[in-house]
Formats: structure tokens, sequence, C-alpha cells
């Protein structure tokens, strides 16, 4: 008798507790935490039920601005971002699209001009790619030392994402020889539009409607998007609605004012697509703190042009560098774990990462950049960071290496 | 070329074709098919003069544009300095000497007339994208090209004339031409 009520009292907990939402959770288990010697067994919890959450006490949150949202790359762990944490960056916000009525128009130079509702991109043959996507904006040169890994440079998220093949739908509407280049073009507010040089990309472009083996979020461009692994993010254009093919590209917007490097010897750069080879220490970083002994530096490095060949790490500044463990398997246009073990002596010094591609293609210092791109220069930006850690331990962002 | 290979890979072991899809009638195509390229392909019908630009202007953008293009809560349009050089590079440090930076604007930076006349059709105002009628479009962007000391007060503006105009920033841009390797560019 005693047994079976107890029970019941457990369960309507558990209801109460499921029902009054994350703050009310999140309370009742910053008290567990405080109170429950190690070691002790749970009381008997809730059953299974349709939808899980993250542990009360672990709840990594994107940092929104007007304009993005950056991921935590600071509390994560793997090389997977989950999808609520993927970054955002919109031009008209996050479009609603009703999945019944979604079509995308392919036309243009093509023998077919064809309509695919979702449940037809869906029929044809699906395949499976991971990689990353990274916005040409992300850098964040103005925070100070009191910059987060997030803040710094969190413009960068890996999902595996599922779809068709770009190639499989040409062949389908009979796509012209003639045809060097299409328009992409978004059915969000801004109807966002970018050309995309056919060759380059029909090896491996995507139509995809699924990111870490569910449907995309209505942010990265649900019911589908388009995918160019290692392109910049803007060109991975979402809510994708059309695609027209012609022998030339259409000058957008945002393919002439906008995501072009200005250089310094007064020509601009257009159409430079593919995401260089960079990386960035994850932990420790600003706001963690160490203690003296051994350290494990743990980060990521992704290049648009292949596989990350190798990933240097610095403990002195600089001055010399040593191989970090890069985490198999290391997969193309993907973020790629490194990992080093390090014995800090308790002396104030700076932490960094420097990238190397399998192009041969050596992550940047600031200056470097800087001298090649010109003062003005706006997007594409990779140059080496690092962390300071003072002899208190504090780590804060070597943020003067590239505000200068 | 590529293209085609790709595709014979995929036909090894698949149908030529799926049959899944339909086919696009073109009034379907007309309604969606709104850019507007360099050579003018797909301006619509319709004119419009910056001295008719201005009113809409006012109405449709000065709120986050600025009175003049000035900027505000949203971009900067308007700004042809420094003459004949762009906003960047060795003759605008020199040109510059103390003066503050001045921004990237339709005058300095964008490379085609008719990219303005796709962008306002397609995305402006944010609140309503679409709702200027081609008149206005055209208006509103003779506008800006005037400000910017492109054109004239009463140049019209039109799928004949927008295509010709030549704009300062023309001849600035070349595509990426970088394969990687250890060259930082």
């Amino acid at each position: 008798m005693r047994k079976k009520s107890t029970r019941i009292r457990f369960s309507r907990r558990t209801l109460l507790t499921g029902t009054l939402g994350a703050a009310a959770a999140s309370l009742n288990a910053r008290r567990v935490a405080a109170q429950t010697p190690a070691g002790v067994p749970s009381r008997f919890g809730r059953l299974p039920n349709e939808l899980g959450v993250r542990a009360p006490l672990e709840q990594p949150k994107r940092l929104p601005s007007p304009t993005s949202s950056r991921t935590p790359l600071q509390d994560l762990h793997g090389t997977i971002t989950p999808a609520d944490l993927h970054f955002e960056r919109h031009h008209g916000g996050v479009a609603v699209i009703d999945p019944q009525s979604y079509r995308l128009l392919v036309h243009g130079m093509v023998d077919r001009p064809m309509t695919f509702a979702l449940e037809d991109l869906k029929r044809f043959p699906a395949v499976s790619r991971i990689c990353f996507l990274e916005c040409s904006g992300n850098l964040v040169r103005a925070g100070g030392e009191k910059t987060t890994a997030q803040a710094l440079c969190g413009l960068t998220s890996q999902s595996e994402w599922t779809g068709v093949r770009l190639a499989t739908i040409l062949r389908e509407v009979g796509a012209r020889p003639q045809a060097t280049w299409f328009l992409a073009e978004g059915q969000d507010a801004a109807q966002m539009t970018r050309s995309i040089p056919l060759e380059d990309v029909v090896q491996e472009a995507m139509i995809v409607y699924a990111q870490n083996g569910e449907a995309l979020r209505p942010e990265q461009g649900y019911p589908a998007r388009l995918l160019l692994p290692g392109f910049e993010g803007n060109s991975n254009v979402k809510w994708l609605r059309r695609i027209e093919l012609a022998d030339q590209p259409f000058m957008t917007r945002e393919e002439t004012s906008r995501y072009t490097d200005p250089l310094a010897d007064g020509s601009a750069r257009q159409f430079s697509f593919v995401m260089d080879a960079r990386s960035i220490i994850t932990a420790p970083s600003y706001p963690q703190a160490v203690q003296p002994g051994w350290i494990e530096i743990r980060g990521i490095a992704w290049t648009g042009r292949g596989r990350i060949e190798r990933v240097e790490v610095s403990t002195d500044g600089g001055s010399s560098w040593k191989a970090a463990e890069l985490q198999a398997p290391v997969l193309p246009k993907a973020h790629t774990r490194f990992r080093l073990l390090w014995r800090w002596d308790g002396r104030a010094t700076e932490i960094l990462s420097r990238a190397v591609d399998e192009t041969g293609y050596v992550q940047p210092e600031w200056p470097a950049l800087l001298a090649a791109r010109g003062r003005r220069t706006r997007y594409h930006l990779n140059p080496v960071t690092g962390w300071r850690i003072g002899a208190d331990g504090r780590v804060v962002c070597g943020i003067d290496r590239v505000s200068a | 070329m590529l293209a085609v290979a790709a595709v014979t890979v995929v036909a090894a072991q698949t149908p030529d074709r799926f049959g899944f899809g339909q086919p696009a009638p073109r009034e379907v195509i007309a309604a969606l098919d709104i850019d507007v390229r360099p050579d003018g392909t797909g301006l619509p019908p319709g004119r419009g003069t910056a001295r008719e630009g201005a009113a809409v202007y006012a109405t449709q953008c000065a709120a986050c544009h600025g009175a003049k293009g000035e900027g505000g809560a949203a971009d900067p349009l308007v700004g042809a300095d420094p003459k004949g050089v762009p906003p960047f590079g060795p003759a605008y440090e020199q040109w510059r000497g103390n003066r503050p930076d001045v921004p990237f604007t339709i005058g300095n930076y964008w490379p085609y007339a008719t990219t303005v006349f796709d962008y306002v059709r397609r995305a402006m105002p944010p609140t309503a994208p679409g709702s200027l009628t081609s008149d206005e479009t055209y208006a509103v962007v003779a506008w800006l090209l005037a400000q910017n000391g492109i054109i004239g007060e009463d140049a019209v503006m039109s799928a004949e004339t927008l295509p010709k105009v030549v704009m300062p920033a023309r001849t600035r841009f070349a595509p990426d031409d970088r394969k990687g390797g250890r060259t930082i560019r």
C-alpha cells in the first residue's frame, strides 16, 4: 500500500515539474545539485516521454544580435552543432513557409522547367553530408579582452545534412550544356539571391531538407535550402524557392555591394566563395579559469578547400608551435577537433592555434591578412587568434592580435 | 561540362528521369522570375525620373536611410567621394589624409545600376517588399543614381536606359582566382 502511494506522488510531481516549465525545473535542479551528496541514488524518475530536454544545469545558448546569433563554441565538445544552437544570419528574418504549398521552381537554360514539392524532393535518391557552414563575416574585432569564442567567431556551425544532389535535379529538368551559372533565390522577405558557378559546385551541391536527422529548423531554411560544402554561408540560400540556370552571373546585391573583398591594390574581389582554413581554441578560453598542471587545449579547425592537414598550437605566444592531435575521422570541409596536452607551469602566457589545410595554406596572422587585403577589408577574415592566461589562471581573449 | 560528367555517374545506376515534380507553367515562371540582369533582362515596362523619385524616397526609404540617403538605422546609400577612386586602396588612402572614412555606397561601390532596381524591387521596403509599382521603382532608383551624381535630375530611367548607366565602380571587380596554397591573398 505504502509503496503504491509513493509511486503516485512521484508521478504527479514529475508531471507538475514537466508542465511548470524550464525555470521551475532548473531551480529544482540547482537545489538538488547543491544538496545531494555524491553517489546517492536518484529518486524514482519520470517515465519515458515524447520529447527530451537538456539537463537543467546544461543550458548552452546562442548569442543573438539584431542581424545574427552565434553558436556557443566554448560549450560544445564534438563537431556536430545541436540544431537549436546552429548560428543564424538572416536578411529578412526567419521565413515562415507552409510545407504543403512549398514549391521549388527550376527553370532557365533547361529543357523542362519544373516545380518540385517537398515530397517530390524527398522521393529522389537521398544523400547525407557532414560539413561546416560559416558566415563570411565571422570575426568580431572590437570586443576587447572579455570576448568569448562564441562572440569572436561563433558564426560557424556543423551539421549532418540530408537531401537530394543538385545534379539529380539538374538531370531531371534537362540542364543545357551552355548553363554555367545558376541563380538561387530564397522565399524569405528579402527574396535573397546569389549566383553560383555550376562547375565549381555540381559534384557536391545538395538541396537539403534535413539537419542532424530531422527536418530543417525554420531558421536554417525550412523546408529546403541549398547546401554548398565549403562555400560561404550566404551562398547556401535558405527557404530555396527558385533556381534559374544561365550562362553568366546575375550580379545581385549580395555578390556586388556585399560579400566582396576590397583589396589593398584598389580592386575588389568578387565571388570569393571558398572559406579559408581557420581554427579556434575553445578551451581554455574566456571566461574560463585554469590551474597549474595538466591542461588539455581543445578546439576546432576547418577549411572550405578540403581536409585539415594539421593544427599547430603555441603555448608561448607564438615563439614555438606543436602539432595537435586531430580527432578522426578528419572529413573534408568539416569542423575537425584538435587537442593538445599541455603542462602549465603557472606563468602568464598566451596560447594560439593555426590551421594548415591540404593545399598547404597556413592560417595567417592578422598583419599578413591586413597587408594583403588593406585596411577596409570586410569579409573572409580568418586570422590566428589566441587566449592570454594570467598568473592567476584567468583566461582572456588575446584581442590585440586582431585589433591593430 | 563537369555537370555532364557528374550526371553520367548517377545515370549508371538510376533511370534517366524519375518523373517526379510537375512541368512549370509559363505563368508560374513569369510570376516568380523577378531578377534583373546587367543587360536589362527582366526589367519591366515603366519609367521614372529622380524628380519623381524624391517623393517615393521620402515616404518609403528616408525613415531608415536618412533624408538624403546619408544613412541612419539602415545603410548609407549616397556618397560619391572620392571621385573616380574606390573607397579603399592606395589612391583612396592618399585622398583621405586626415578625413574620416567614407562609407561604401551605391555611388562608389555598386558596379551595376540594374542591381539597384533588382534589390529595391525584391527586398524594399523591408516591411512590404514588392509593394512599389514599376514606375515608383524606376523613379526611386533614378533618385538614388542622381543623388550619387551618376545621372541628371530629369534623366528618364526605363528598361532601355537603366542598363546603359555606367556606374563608377563598374570596372573595379575581379573574380576570385585563389586556389589555396601558401600565399595569403
